[in-house]
């Protein structure tokens, strides 16, 4: 599902001296269905700009990434955003939304996208946020005001609210409690097992031997210095 | 939404003021659907762009091609001018940064979203009033205030009121000239709450300017960055803004705090 082959990026710093950072050559990967890969590599080795590339907010400056068949490097806005409304879900690092915007409809947003109507939407949306522990009083309350965490498990359900068939995931169990981090483990092995394809980034060793099925070392795919 | 043809298709679109250039050489697709976001400093081409696109002004070259819901893409500049105001009035929108440039100031709230209606050709007025109440509460204005001149309410206000003025005949395509500038965070907020559900209820199309990066972040589909009067950089929004190439882009990215 996830296909990653010769794949170099390099960011130039025009307001730093043209500073070019090779960070990455030859990276090549593969997630099937039903896989979940876990990627690893010291501090600043590429992980998330591995994973950027996948996700499409940074560019690929060479070589091929194709998700369910579809070719990333090169590809029109327009493609990359039908990609993400259907097939490929993403959960990231921090949760970004219109301020005001009720925590259940940030929630039900990407099904509405997909057609849904609201109320099936919303009552899906009930549901992956009881599951994760928040409390139905935040539900019509925005979630820029809530706590780190919550506003994870937030970012968590809008993840995992609709069963994409390709899931992208940094740093999910960061910053929650005991009880949480299982809630979230278990949602990952669900998806693993409906078959989803799973990349992700998990710094909590034991959330890595719960949940990955195998591990890819970015640091093999740095550019030598 | 056919799919097959862009909305809205602008080709090598370039309009000079005397030896100063306003916009050169522009050209995009817009699909259905989508909303594209112009960013850029003050004096880089972006409203030249816009006034050029929604036939404000008239360019020196290049062609703007709109997929007409009867005859397929016609290039609008070189429609007779009466199709044209027509094709503006049913299909298009324009929301002006300054609620004074786009509302009638002397006609009640009502009035501005009713005379809109009868620019298409509605005439029972129970149903214009009935409408345009409707829309004065979307807009989240309370149905009380439909007989107040706009002078009389706020900016945020108004900005709303300019918003339902342009909506209410269902257009396909709207254009935005800093449609939050000048306004308060808070109201800000809930304007750009407003235009997301509009954008998705209704389908629309929408070409922003504006200065706010965190609005592009949160708005728009794909951004486009001006400079000079020329397009720098396009691409999808959060490409733009998480891995900028050109240095102009770097530098407007790393200016603001965190979008
Ligand atoms: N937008 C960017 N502009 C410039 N350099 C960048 C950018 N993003 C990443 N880099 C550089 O690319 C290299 C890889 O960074 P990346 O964030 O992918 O590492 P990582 O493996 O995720 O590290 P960590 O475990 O600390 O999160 C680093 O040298 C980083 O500074
Ligand atoms: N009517 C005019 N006559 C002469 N020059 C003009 C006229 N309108 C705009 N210009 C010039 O064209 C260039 C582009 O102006 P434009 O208004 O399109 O910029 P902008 O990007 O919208 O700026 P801002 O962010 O300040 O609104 C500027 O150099 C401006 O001075
Ligand atoms: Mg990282
Ligand atoms: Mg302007």
């Amino acid at each position: 599902m996830i296909t990653v082959r010769d794949v170099a990026k390099r960011f130039t710093l025009h307001n730093q001296g043209g500073a070019v950072l090779e960070v990455m050559d030859g990276a090549a990967l593969e997630v099937g269905a039903g896989e979940c890969v876990g990627l690893v590599g010291a501090s600043g080795a590429g992980k998330s700009t591995l994973m950027r590339m996948i996700w499409g907010n940074y560019r690929i400056d060479a070589g091929s990434i194709r998700v369910a068949g579809v070719e990333l490097a090169g590809a029109a806005p327009r493609d990359v955003i039908a990609l993400r409304r259907g097939t490929l879900g993403h959960v990231s690092q921090f949760l970004r939304v219109v301020p005001r915007v009720p925590t259940l409809e940030v929630v039900a947003e990407p099904l509405r996208v997909l057609g849904m109507d609201a109320t099936e939407a919303e009552t899906r949306a009930g549901a992956i946020l009881s599951r994760l522990n928040i409390p139905e009083r935040l539900w019509p309350l925005s979630p820029t005001t809530f706590s780190g965490g919550e506003q994870q498990r937030v970012n968590i359900a809008r993840g995992f609210v609709h069963p994409w068939p390709v899931l992208l995931l940094d740093e999910p169990t960061a910053s929650l409690d005991a009880g949480n981090r299982a809630v979230v483990l278990s949602l990952i092995e669900e998806a693993r097992n409906r078959g989803a394809a799973i990349l992700g980034i998990f710094h909590d060793e034991g959330a890595r031997t719960q949940v990955c099925t195998r591990l890819v070392d970015v640091s093999g795919f740095a550019v030598a210095a | 939404m056919s799919g097959a043809h862009p909305l809205l298709s602008v080709q090598g679109l370039t309009k000079s003021y005397g030896a100063r250039r306003g916009c050169a050489d522009v050209s995009f697709d817009l699909w259905p659907g989508e909303v594209m976001g112009i960013v850029g400093e003050s004096g880089s081409g972006k409203s030249t762009l816009l006034s050029c696109m929604a036939g404000n002004l008239t360019p020196d070259a290049g062609a703007v091609v709109f997929d007409t819901r009867t005859s397929g893409p016609r290039d609008v500049l070189a429609m007779p001018e009466p199709e044209r105001r027509m094709l503006a009035r049913t299909d298009w929108a324009f929301v002006h940064q300054n609620p004074r440039d786009g509302l009638r100031m002397g006609v009640s709230a009502g009035g501005n979203v009713g005379e809109r209606l009868m620019g298409v050709g509605a005439r029972h007025y129970g149903q214009i009033r009935a409408q345009a109440t409707d829309w004065l509460g979307r807009v989240e204005i309370a149905a009380e205030r439909i007989d107040d001149r706009p002078a009389q309410f706020s900016g945020g206000m108004q900005q709303r009121l300019q918003i339902a003025r342009n909506l209410v005949t269902g257009p396909r395509l709207v254009f935005m000239d800093e449609p939050t500038g000048g306004l308060d965070v808070s109201v800000q907020a809930r304007l750009l709450d407003l235009m997301r559900g509009l954008v998705r209820q209704m389908g629309l199309s929408a070409v922003i300017v504006t200065h706010d990066l965190a609005v592009v972040r949160l708005l728009a589909d794909r951004l486009m960055v001006m400079k000079d009067g020329l397009v720098v950089e396009e691409g999808l929004t959060d490409q733009v803004l998480d891995d900028p190439q050109h240095a102009y882009t770097q530098l407007l990215v790393s200016s603001v705090l965190q979008v």
